[in-house]
């Protein structure tokens, strides 16, 4: 515990700057990974417990397409749409088969896809750390906002994440496809027989989900370790975010990751070892005093 | 006590006694001997989790948390050597029992899909804890230095034979008292909250209570397996109370079957050695593993006793 040095940090501005660039990347990369989770939960009522797992096949597919091209736009790419087509395969050939059955079925099906993609990346990448590096095009000096260092690759990964982040916010709220999902969220029946296909619906939204997965997944493979089983830890924060934020709600998954994204920046230089504990007890305290959720409808 | 527990306790002693007998006999080779221990210490982990998952239609998927719990627990008050084995069990015991409290304290009011991963993140927060705090669990290293097992009513668990003799009653001991839980008017309020808990609700039964006493029953026992396991291996690790542990003891309740109340045992049977043939044969031990399960969830759609139980049930009802 250090909080006099959180008090200076609050107290400084460049210190401020720098932190809150950090506490931005940071929760905007795990909004892509919990917005994907709660958009799949709130149109199939699925929990995809293996969506930890898609997010590490974006990084290793990312990491695979810049070792062969060198490009970082291309990793990224690869990523998004390798981990979106595995979104694909897995709706149409798993889970699709288990809609309408109890929770215990998804979550067999999706530890038997954790279980299996781990295994894979052994076999294809090998069990061991890997690191894709800052590309070198992007390491270009940092920004200096008012004495606070924000490094260049950092202003990057938030430019691209919130352009994604507006997308799908424009593409939910504004598009004719949008809408249907949405309608597809609440009355699937209704939706079919309006002569909608709502198979092709299901897998296009989970393709979508796995899909944002993947790209953050890429986008932090030049700043994480890859290695098999990475997903796991993404995939918790990614809970504690869609219980803060409300099942369902993608407003309320934005707030909850800037949320969590600032604890773990400043919580680094206050508490260190307590980030952790410090995001489960945000958790909790929402769960009692609100157990829907910021976003979520009361009573759900 | 309802009817039955006569019945139950005196087959439970049979089979220990058989199982003595065996020992004594001179069956005691090595691979047995562990085969009994581990058989007893993930029957304790599967069968405690129906409690939840069968009976009362809760699904955890951090049902590891406590297996985890008891095993430190235990192992550090045994390393301080003030504690006899009986002792440190129960107070164990205890510790798992108030950590399920707590933690289904927030839980067991959620819907079904905020259960399953609010138990799971719960655990990953244990898991996270033990393996940071370095100074009083070793961390990644586990506990180091082994359990001394100090010898008590003539019991000396320093020797394999003693020891699966000892997981072998613990988990008989545990099968009789959870089977008694199943079939008190508790068990029966705990299935009627799992098929219509609004109903219960009218009914005036607090859904609330129910499913807390529950999960702290199920949470407490996977903590003796948790002792069990920690005697095993003479000392702790993380993995102990990572998810793996959780998703390995789900897919043994799979394998078995929730709807017959043996179906965890003969799961957790199946499930070791299916593990110990897989680990023989090849080391993409996850990719075999994972399959098998597909097949079976994908496949069956239920437990290999529920499909036995079903069919059986309709060549009976097919012959009369």
């Amino acid at each position: 515990m250090d909080l006099t040095e959180l008090g200076g940090c609050l107290s400084s501005l460049s210190c401020m700057v720098t932190q809150t660039a950090a506490g931005l990347t940071i929760g905007m990369l795990l909004f892509l990974v919990a917005s994907g989770l709660t958009l799949i939960f709130g149109v199939l009522g699925i929990v995809n417990f293996a969506h930890g797992s898609l997010y590490m096949m974006g990084a290793y597919f990312a990491l695979a397409a810049y070792g062969v091209s060198g490009s970082f736009v291309l990793a990224v790419v690869a990523g998004t749409l390798g981990a979106a087509l595995l979104g694909l395969f897995m709706e149409r050939f798993l889970l699709s088969r288990i809609y309408g059955q109890d929770v215990l079925m998804q979550l067999l099906v999706c530890y038997a896809v954790i279980l299996i993609l781990d295994d894979v990346v052994k076999i294809v990448w090998g069990g061991d750390f890997r690191s894709m590096g800052v590309p070198d095009e992007l390491r270009l000096p940092p920004f200096i906002i008012g004495g606070g260092i924000v490094p260049y690759f950092y202003a990057i990964l938030f430019a691209v994440t919130a352009v994604i982040a507006a997308a799908l916010a424009w593409g939910m709220g504004r598009t004719r496809f949008g809408r249907i999902v949405r309608a597809a969220a609440i009355n699937p029946g209704m939706v079919g027989a309006l002569g909608i296909n709502t198979t092709v619906i299901y897998a296009a939204v989970f393709a979508i989900g796995a899909g944002l997965a993947g790209a953050a997944g890429a986008l932090s493979a030049p700043i994480r370790s890859v290695v098999p089983g990475a997903g796991v830890s993404i995939l918790i924060e990614s809970f504690i975010v869609t219980v803060i934020g409300g099942m369902g709600s993608i407003g309320g998954a934005l707030a909850a990751s800037l949320i969590l994204g600032f604890t773990r920046s400043f919580g680094s230089i206050g508490f260190p070892l307590f980030v952790e504990g410090a995001m489960f007890a945000i958790m909790a305290l929402v769960l009692i005093l609100r157990p829907s959720g910021l976003g979520g409808k009361r009573g759900s | 006590m309802s009817g039955g527990w006569l019945r139950d306790t005196a087959v439970a002693m049979v089979v220990l006694a058989l199982f003595l007998a065996f020992e004594l006999a001179g069956f005691r080779s090595s691979s047995l001997l562990d085969f009994a221990i581990r058989f007893a210490t993930f029957g304790l982990l599967a069968l405690s989790l129906n409690l939840l998952i069968g009976t009362t239609g809760l699904v955890s998927f951090g049902h590891a948390a406590y297996f985890g719990m008891g095993a430190y627990s235990f192992g550090l008050l045994m390393q301080t050597g003030a504690w006899s084995i009986p002792a440190a069990i129960l107070a164990a015991l205890a510790c798992t029992a108030l950590l399920a409290l707590v933690v289904g304290a927030l839980c067991v009011r959620l819907s079904e899909i905020y259960f399953a991963f609010l138990t799971l993140a719960f655990q990953m927060l244990l898991h996270s804890v033990i393996s940071s705090w370095i100074s009083l669990t070793g961390g990644d290293q586990g506990l180091m230095g082994g359990i001394p097992k100090p010898a008590f009513l003539g019991i000396d668990l320093a020797q394999p034979s003693h020891l699966a003799g000892f997981g072998v009653f613990c988990l008989l001991l545990s099968t009789v008292a959870l089977r008694q839980v199943v079939r008190s008017p508790f068990g029966a309020a705990l299935r009627m909250i799992r098929d219509n808990p609004d109903r219960a609700a009218f009914v005036g039964l607090s859904v609330f209570r129910y499913r807390l006493a529950a999960f702290v029953i199920a949470g407490t026992f996977a903590g003796l397996g948790g002792v069990l396991m920690s005697l095993y291996v003479s000392g702790a690790f993380p993995s102990f109370a990572f998810w793996t542990t959780s998703g390995e003891a789900i897919f043994m309740i799979m394998l078995g079957g929730v709807s017959v109340f043996l179906g965890p045992l003969v799961g957790t049977a199946i499930f070791l050695l299916l593990n110990d043939w897989i680990t023989a044969l090849t080391e993409h031990h996850g990719l075999f593993m994972g399959t098998i399960l597909l097949i079976l969830v994908l496949g069956l759609r239920k437990g290999l006793l529920d499909f036995i139980m079903e069919h059986w049930r309709a060549r009976k009802g097919a012959r009369s």
